[in-house]
This record gives C-alpha cells, sequence and structure tokens, in this order.
C-alpha cells in the first residue's frame, strides 16, 4: 500500500510540472502583449518598457520559465500587478470560504445523489426511475448561474427565508451556515444530478453480476445483498466521478459566489480577469491545478483502499 | 533446388518483444517469439508451419509479409529483399504475397460491403477501376464459390465459412503469388472446414500459388502440404517432406505431436498419446534444448547445449538424440 | 465503449432515427431543440422589433401587450433579443464542439493508432488539458485572447479537445488490433487510407453522440461566461449577458432574469435528451436491456 501510494506520489510530478508549463505557455504565447492589455493603447513606449521590466518580460523567454518554475515550486506566486499584494496571500484569504462551499456542496451532492441512484436503481424502468432520469437531466442542464439566480429569487426575494447576499459575518458561525445554505444547494444540486446516473448504472451493473446471483440463489437477505455485495462494489466508479467532478465543482464555485457575493477564489479571479492581473492569474491557475491534482490524487488512493486490485 | 524455383527464402529469422514492468525495480523481459526460423518455399508449393500455440509461427508469419519488421535475419521473395523494401517496391511485394487469418469475423470490415472489400485493392494497386473493378470483384466470389449476390452486402450478413471465403477472395484480388494461411480453418466448424481447404487446394493448383500454411492441425498439414516445419519455442526443430516428417518423425517432439492428434483408424485406437508437461513461456525458456523437460530421451547433453543442425535426405532435425 | 466500435453496423439510420423519436422523452428533446432552432434561425421575422432599439420611456416595463416578455434596463424588447441571442448560442456551442471533435478526435485517433512512446505523450498532454477546470480555462483564455465570436469558439472548443481525444482513441486502440486493419496493410493501403476508410467510421459515431452532449456543455459554458462579462461584447443580445443585465436589477425586474434562464434551460435540457437518447440507440448494451 506504501509503495503504491509513493508511486502515486511520484506519478502526479510531471503531471504538475506539465501543468505548470502549461500555465506558463497560456499566458506567454497568447497572441497581444501584456503590457499594452494592462496599460492600454495610448500608454507611452516609456512606461510599457517600465511595465515590461517590472514584469520580467524583457528576458529571455527560457529564463522566465526557469524563474517562474523555481519560484512556483517553492510556493511563491509573485506580487499581483493591481493591489502589489503576494498573489499567495490574497489566494489564501479566499482559499478557505471556497473549500467550505465546495465540501458543503460535495456533501450534498452525495447525500442526495447516491441514495436516489440505488433507489432508482432497484426500481429499474419503474416510475422512480423514470422521474429520476428525468430529474437529473434537468438538474444536469441548469448553468449553476442560472439556478442560483433562481434559487435567489424563489427563497430570498420571494419567500425572505435567506438573505440575498452571502457575505457571512466574521466569526458568527450560525449566521455563516445559513448563507452557505443556498450557495451549497445550487452547487450541490447539480451535482447530485451527476452522481445520481454513475451510481444508478454502476448499481445495475453490479447487481447483474455473478456473485449477486449466488448471494441471491444462498439466501442472503436482500437487504444485505444490496448494501453489503452491491452498493459497496458500485461505490468505485462512484468514487472517480466524484473525483473528477471536482474539476467541474470548482468552476461552477466561481459562479455561485459571484451570483451569492459570496468571498472566494471565484470574485478573486473575475477581478484579476477584469483588471488584467497575469500574475495574479497564473497564480491562480497554478492553485487551481494543484486542487485538482491534489483531489485525483485522494482519489486514486482512496480507490487503493476500496478495491484491492488496484494495489498491485 | 535450382534458385529460378525458389519463391521465398527465409534466413536466420528473429523477432524479440520485450516488456518493461514492475517499480521500483522495473524488470525487463524479453520474449524471443522467433528466434532464428529458417526455410525455403518453392513457387506453387505448400509449405506447412507447425506447431502449438505460443511457438511462434504467426509471429514468424507476420514478418515474413514484412507486417512486422524483423530484429534479424532476411527475407527475400522472388529475389527480392522484403526485410529491407520500403516505398513503392514494398507496395509491388505486399502485392505478391497475402494474408488469410484465422478469425473471419475480425478480419472484415462491418461497415464495409463486401463489394467495396474486394474493390477497395484493385483501385490502390490501380488494377481496376469502376465497371471492371466490379466484374472483376463478382469474378472473384464466383472463384471462392459465392454468389454474385453477395456483393452488396455487409459481412454480418454471412457465416463464418462464407466470410473465410470473402477472405481468400481479398486476397487473391491482387493476383499474388504466394498466401500466407494463419491457422485459415481452425475458427472453422469441422463440417466447413473440409469445404474451405478444397477451396484452397483448388486455387492452389488452377492459379499456383504458393502457400505457407501455418496451423496447430497435423492432419490439416498433412493432407495440404507438400513440406512442413515443426517449430518449438520460436524454433524449427525439424522439417522436410510431410510423408517423412510424419510418417516416421526423428524429433522427439515431432513424434510427439503426430502421436497426439487423432488418426482416423481403429486398428490403432487404445495406444494413449504420450502427452508430458506442457509449452513453457517463450519469455524463459529451458536452457540447452528447449524440448528437453518434455523430452522422453534428454539426456545430460541436452539439458546444456542447443543441438546443431542435421541434414538427412530432404530433410534436417536439430537434435541430439534423433530417431531413427 | 469498445463494444460500440466492434458491433455490427447498426440499423440504417432511417430505423435509428425511428426508434430515436419512439422514445417520448427523446422527442421532447427534439421538439425543444428544434424551437429553439426555429427561433434563431426566423428571429429577423419572428422578433416584434430590433434587439438593439433602446426606449428609454419603456425602460423595464414588465410583460405585456406592448412588449410580450417585458424590456429591459434600455428599454429593449426582452423577445426581439432573446430569438437573436438564439443565434449566438447555437453559432458558437456547435462551432467550437465540431472543430473540438474534429480536432480533438484527429489527436486521439492517430495518437491511438500510432500507439507506442508517441501515444504516450498525447495522452500525457491531453490529461494535463483535462485537469484544468474547464469553465475557469475558458475564462482565461477569452480574457487573454480577448472576447469576440471567434475567440469564443477558440476557447470552448480548447476546453473540450481533451475530451473527445480521449473518446476517440479508446475505440481505436481496440480497433487497430482487428484482423482486418492487418489485411489493409498487407493489401499496400496507407496509413492514412486505412485511419479514414477503415478506422474512422466505426468511431464517428460515438463521436457524434458524445458531441450533442458536448454541445449542451459549450451552451452552458458560453452563457457563463457572457454572464461573467467574458462572453460576445453588448449590445449584441446573448443569453447570458441577459441574465447579467437582468441579476444587476433583480430586485425590481426578475423576469428580466427569468426568461433568458429558461430559455439556456430549454436548449440545454433538449440537447441533453436527445444526447441521452441517442446514447441508449447507439448502445446495443442498452437495446439489449
Amino acid at each position: 500500500m506504501i509503495a503504491f501510494i509513493i508511486r502515486r506520489l511520484l506519478a502526479s510530478i510531471p503531471t504538475l510540472l506539465a501543468v505548470l508549463t502549461l500555465v506558463f505557455l497560456l499566458v506567454r504565447v497568447v497572441p497581444g502583449d501584456p503590457a499594452i492589455a494592462i496599460l492600454g493603447d495610448r500608454a507611452t513606449p516609456e512606461t510599457l518598457a517600465a511595465l515590461r521590466a517590472e514584469l520580467g518580460l524583457d528576458r529571455w523567454i527560457g529564463a522566465q520559465y526557469f524563474d517562474f518554475l523555481g519560484h512556483a515550486i517553492l510556493g511563491d506566486l509573485g506580487t499581483s500587478m493591481v493591489t502589489h499584494r503576494p498573489v499567495w496571500t490574497e489566494i489564501a484569504e479566499a482559499l478557505p470560504h471556497t473549500i467550505v462551499l465546495t465540501l458543503a456542496a460535495m456533501a450534498i451532492g452525495c447525500l442526495i445523489g447516491i441514495p436516489a441512484g440505488v433507489w432508482a436503481a432497484l426500481n429499474r424502468n419503474g416510475p422512480v426511475d423514470v422521474l429520476t432520469r428525468l430529474l437529473s437531466l434537468l438538474g444536469l442542464s441548469f448553468p449553476v448561474f442560472v439556478s442560483g439566480i433562481f434559487l435567489l429569487i424563489v427563497f430570498a426575494l420571494q419567500l425572505h427565508l435567506f438573505p440575498v447576499i452571502g457575505n457571512p459575518r466574521p466569526g458568527d458561525w450560525i449566521d455563516g451556515l445559513h448563507k452557505l445554505v443556498l450557495p451549497a444547494v445550487t452547487l450541490g444540486v447539480v451535482m447530485a444530478a451527476y452522481v445520481v446516473r454513475v451510481t444508478r448504472s454502476s448499481m445495475l451493473q453490479v447487481l447483474g453480476e455473478d456473485y449477486i446471483r449466488t448471494a441471491r440463489a444462498k439466501g442472503v437477505p436482500r437487504r444485505a445483498i444490496i448494501w453489503r455485495h452491491g452498493l459497496s462494489n458500485a461505490l468505485i466508479p462512484v468514487v472517480t466521478v466524484v473525483g473528477l467532478y471536482v474539476g467541474i465543482l470548482i468552476g461552477n464555485s466561481v459562479l455561485t459566489e459571484i451570483v451569492f457575493n459570496r468571498p472566494g477564489l471565484g470574485k478573486v479571479i473575475v477581478s484579476a480577469l477584469t483588471k488584467r492581473d497575469y500574475t495574479m492569474l497564473q497564480g491562480m491557475m497554478v492553485i487551481y491545478c494543484f486542487l485538482i491534482v491534489v483531489v485525483n490524487l485522494i482519489t486514486d488512493i482512496s480507490y487503493g483502499f476500496i478495491d484491492p486490485r488496484v494495489k498491485q | 533446388m535450382s534458385a529460378s524455383h525458389t519463391l521465398l527464402e527465409v534466413r536466420d529469422l528473429a523477432k524479440h518483444f520485450t516488456v518493461t514492468k514492475g517499480f521500483p525495480r522495473p524488470v525487463t523481459t524479453t520474449v524471443r517469439a522467433v528466434d532464428g526460423v529458417g526455410f525455403v518455399v518453392a513457387r506453387g508449393e505448400a509449405f506447412g508451419l507447425v506447431g502449438e500455440s505460443g511457438c511462434g509461427k504467426s509471429t514468424a508469419a507476420r514478418a515474413v509479409l514484412g507486417l512486422i519488421p524483423p530484429d534479424a535475419g532476411h527475407v527475400r521473395f522472388a529475389e527480392i529483399d522484403v526485410t529491407g523494401a520500403r516505398g513503392s517496391m514494398l507496395q509491388q511485394l505486399r502485392r505478391r504475397m497475402q494474408i488469410v487469418f484465422q478469425d473471419p469475423y475480425s478480419s472484415l470490415n462491418p461497415r464495409r460491403t463486401i463489394g467495396q472489400a474486394l474493390t477497395e485493392p484493385l483501385g490502390v494497386h490501380g488494377l481496376a477501376r469502376g465497371r471492371a473493378a466490379r466484374e472483376r470483384a463478382i469474378a472473384l466470389l464466383e472463384e471462392v464459390g459465392l454468389p454474385p449476390s453477395a456483393y452488396d452486402r455487409h459481412p454480418h450478413e454471412f457465416s463464418g465459412g462464407q466470410r473465410q471465403r470473402v477472405g481468400i477472395a481479398r486476397a487473391l484480388s491482387v493476383e499474388p503469388e504466394l498466401i500466407v494461411a494463419d491457422e485459415p480453418v481452425s475458427a472453422l466448424d469441422v463440417s466447413v472446414q473440409a469445404q474451405v481447404l478444397l477451396l484452397l487446394k483448388d486455387l492452389q493448383t488452377r492459379r499456383g500459388l504458393a502457400f505457407v500454411f501455418v496451423s496447430h492441425d497435423l492432419g490439416v498439414v498433412r493432407w495440404f502440404c507438400s513440406r512442413v516445419a515443426v517449430m518449438y519455442l520460436g524454433r524449427i526443430v525439424e522439417t522436410g517432406s510431410v510423408s517423412s516428417v510424419f510418417g516416421a518423425p526423428r524429433h522427439p517432439y515431432t513424434r510427439m505431436l503426430r502421436d497426439a492428434s487423432p488418426i482416423p483408424d481403429p486398428a490403432i485406437r487404445g495406444q494413449l498419446p504420450r502427452i508430458v508437461g506442457e509449452i513453457p513461456s517463450a519469455a524463459n525458456p529451458p536452457a540447452g534444448c528447449h524440448f528437453h523437460p518434455r523430452c522422453p530421451r534428454a539426456s545430460d547433453l541436452c539439458r546444456t547445449a542447443f543441438p546443431e543442425w542435421r541434414a538427412d535426405g530432404d530433410g534436417a532435425v536439430a537434435c541430439h538424440h534423433p530417431e531413427d | 465503449m469498445t463494444d460500440v466500435a466492434l458491433s455490427e453496423p447498426r440499423s440504417s439510420w432511417r430505423v435509428m432515427a425511428g426508434r430515436l423519436l419512439s422514445d417520448p422523452v427523446t422527442l421532447a428533446g427534439v421538439i425543444l431543440c428544434a424551437i429553439v432552432l426555429a427561433g434563431a434561425l426566423l428571429a429577423p421575422w419572428l422578433a416584434p422589433r430590433d434587439p438593439l432599439e433602446q426606449n428609454i420611456i419603456d425602460r423595464l416595463a414588465g410583460p405585456g401587450s406592448e412588449y410580450l416578455l417585458g424590456t429591459d434596463q434600455f428599454g429593449r424588447d426582452v423577445l426581439s433579443r432573446l430569438l437573436w441571442g438564439a443565434r449566438i448560442s447555437l453559432l458558437v456551442s456547435f462551432l467550437s464542439i465540431a472543430s473540438a471533435v474534429v480536432v480533438g478526435g484527429a489527436i486521439g485517433m492517430v495518437s491511438g493508432y500510432i500507439g507506442g512512446r508517441f501515444d504516450l505523450v498525447t495522452m500525457q498532454v491531453m490529461d494535463v488539458l483535462l485537469s484544468f477546470p474547464s469553465l475557469i480555462l475558458g475564462m482565461i483564455m477569452v480574457a487573454l485572447l480577448g472576447s469576440s465570436v471567434t475567440n469564443l469558439i477558440i476557447a470552448i472548443s480548447l476546453t473540450a479537445i481533451a475530451p473527445f481525444a480521449r473518446i476517440a482513441r479508446a475505440p481505436v486502440l481496440v480497433i487497430k488490433e482487428r484482423a482486418f486493419i492487418e489485411a489493409g496493410r498487407a493489401l499496400g493501403f496507407s496509413h492514412l487510407r486505412i485511419l479514414l476508410v477503415h478506422v474512422l467510421p466505426n468511431i464517428v459515431t460515438d463521436l457524434l453522440v458524445m458531441g450533442t452532449l458536448w454541445m449542451a456543455t459549450a451552451v452552458r459554458t458560453e452563457a457563463s461566461l457572457s454572464f461573467i462579462g467574458l462572453g460576445v461584447k453588448p449590445p449584441t443580445p446573448t443569453w447570458g449577458g441577459m441574465m447579467r443585465d437582468g441579476f444587476e436589477n433583480i430586485l425590481d425586474s426578475a423576469w428580466l432574469c427569468i426568461w433568458p434562464g429558461l430559455a439556456i434551460l430549454v436548449l440545454v435540457l433538449g440537447l441533453n435528451l436527445v444526447g441521452d437518447g441517442l446514447c441508449d440507440v447507439t448502445d446495443p448494451k442498452a437495446n439489449a436491456q
């Protein structure tokens, strides 16, 4: 098991390096001069040159690359070109809000999605199954900003059950929880729609296996068949999908944070985008990719725990 | 055998596959699938290549056709070096030697009609186009015993034997001089096997085709071929005319194979075939003569030294203690 | 997926279309898509007003007989803007996914066919692309390239290339081991011919089915980018942009968000239903059940 984890850790190093390279290339190679983009067309050649020197853009591209790589590996993501604060500080302030939101959404997604998927699989082609299929397709069809706004209109503007703005008061965790509900539901419902489908098909496949038939023939109680023999095996692909979904979740969290006006990485990235804060964007991409690589790693390792075949 | 009669000449052919596996200490395993194989096929001759599955006979057949590059050795077809051929030279050679596959289900593209399968090679080699190609394809279908109506159908509408006939017609479409038949009947029902074999035999005499007939079925090889080579773990252990090799086997492995294959003669019934052990992995062949762990005649010499070739009449054998 | 590639040619397109439309859920999806498509194509004739015409006196008018679905903060007719906005949604999503299918499909097909180290490296690059959150990749690409319809299409297709490379590659790995590929080589066919004539037709259905589902994603991505303010520039009407405008006035004119939201939902749901139905029809395993 330890050898397996070490192997996976080592295997993620080239991925991380490749990700860093791609981030670097995206920002440099894409047409357009960042200096002009920041200062505008009317900037004088002197100010442009000064900015290029400040950003290190006047140096050889290879030097820029190794400089970036070296600093990124040491955790130094540079200084924001707009706020002049370290990128890492800006991100560290926003990150916990996003992580709380994402975890809450994952919990909602799994708590709704997995039982509903099992239920649908057990009632295959019955009314429950058809209804689940339709609802999950509906859920998958909502861009989160649309479902977020719709929830906002119904529950905050019409019913006044939740606040319109989700910026929690620091230290007041009940207030924080209250303001977390709508955004987390917005994100979680879309994820649940996804998890339902995977759980259903995975469960159906497992229930058709020979060992389930054997268990049934041996007279194992239905409940034990479903939960012990069925679900425990059906969960393996679900774990993968939940891991893969984190990428979508991160993208969706940006939209949710904008709709509910919550602090988090979403607001940071949007302001960096509109203000053309290149160092900030670069840093954000590194952090996002790092998060996803870490989640993939956790998924793979938990796979090793759930499925004994993986270790070999 | 004079040179003008020789169509195919294979010398010291070798193909090794390497697999690297394991962490943190990767282990590289080399599988010597074909390890120094040589034989000669005359024009119009049916040459058999027999052996148990995994002995490398299919790999050798593919290397002969240039479908996989050999690691060593030479293949000469009609005085032309196949292993070194590139571009238009290779294209010409490809036209002159063809292959018939074992599995008639995977050898035809399920999305293309029989007609498309037959006319496509004609177009690629500039042999015929349009109406002329269609006529040639239909003539080919008739030659292999299929109705012209097969032309517009898809492979899934045909049985295994019929598909194998289509595969043969496709190989014939470019008018080859040599056909490598890789277990051409072993995937078919026994009743269909005979029909396909008769068709191949008929084509051999009518078109003067040479065959490299790869099979594990001694009965089929005995009937179809005039000369045969017996392969064991990547090497040929005995070669000669079918009558001498199977009539009076000199290598103990050939004898074992022959005794294991059923003979339609009730008088011989009751003699149990002496099959000993299983074929060892080609990744880790035994030292000395590869066959010694299964051989009833093995001596200490066999465990250490690989036997040299001994020419003997029209055949040859690689054994320290050949039978008489 | 692999079984699809290996299956016998499925029944003709007509039979398949018949089976597709006999499923009420899929039929509903086709109708939803058809409504949006008709609205987009007929926008010049259906739209009651010029989508850019501003009537400041009638700004933020509620739905009624004068303005069927109301007006926005500049007094522009919401219905007309919705109809014209459908064009952008369909154009951007279709072209971006079409190019992703072509580019990603070609990468996956060639990579799987060549195999070996080339395949290993290519797929590693695709995995890195996949590990980027697609919406964020799209946001950054648009921000760097500048927002125009072309750049939007490039950015969205870039987020979908890696998945299509994977979708195309998996069946190719199985197909290339089949004897008919080797037969083609023995017959002297070029690699290009083998790829285009013998491999491509066996994976094209998979690509088209996934293309439909991914078009739904592309519609969502385009709307999301416009909502953030990274889409096609105003005043060109886009559904995401209309949501953005409406969101600023959500306290007093919530309908401004509801109409474009529903429009997005109708199109994405329609595409998802059709894609889901296509999956069922083209998957022999699902048919057998």
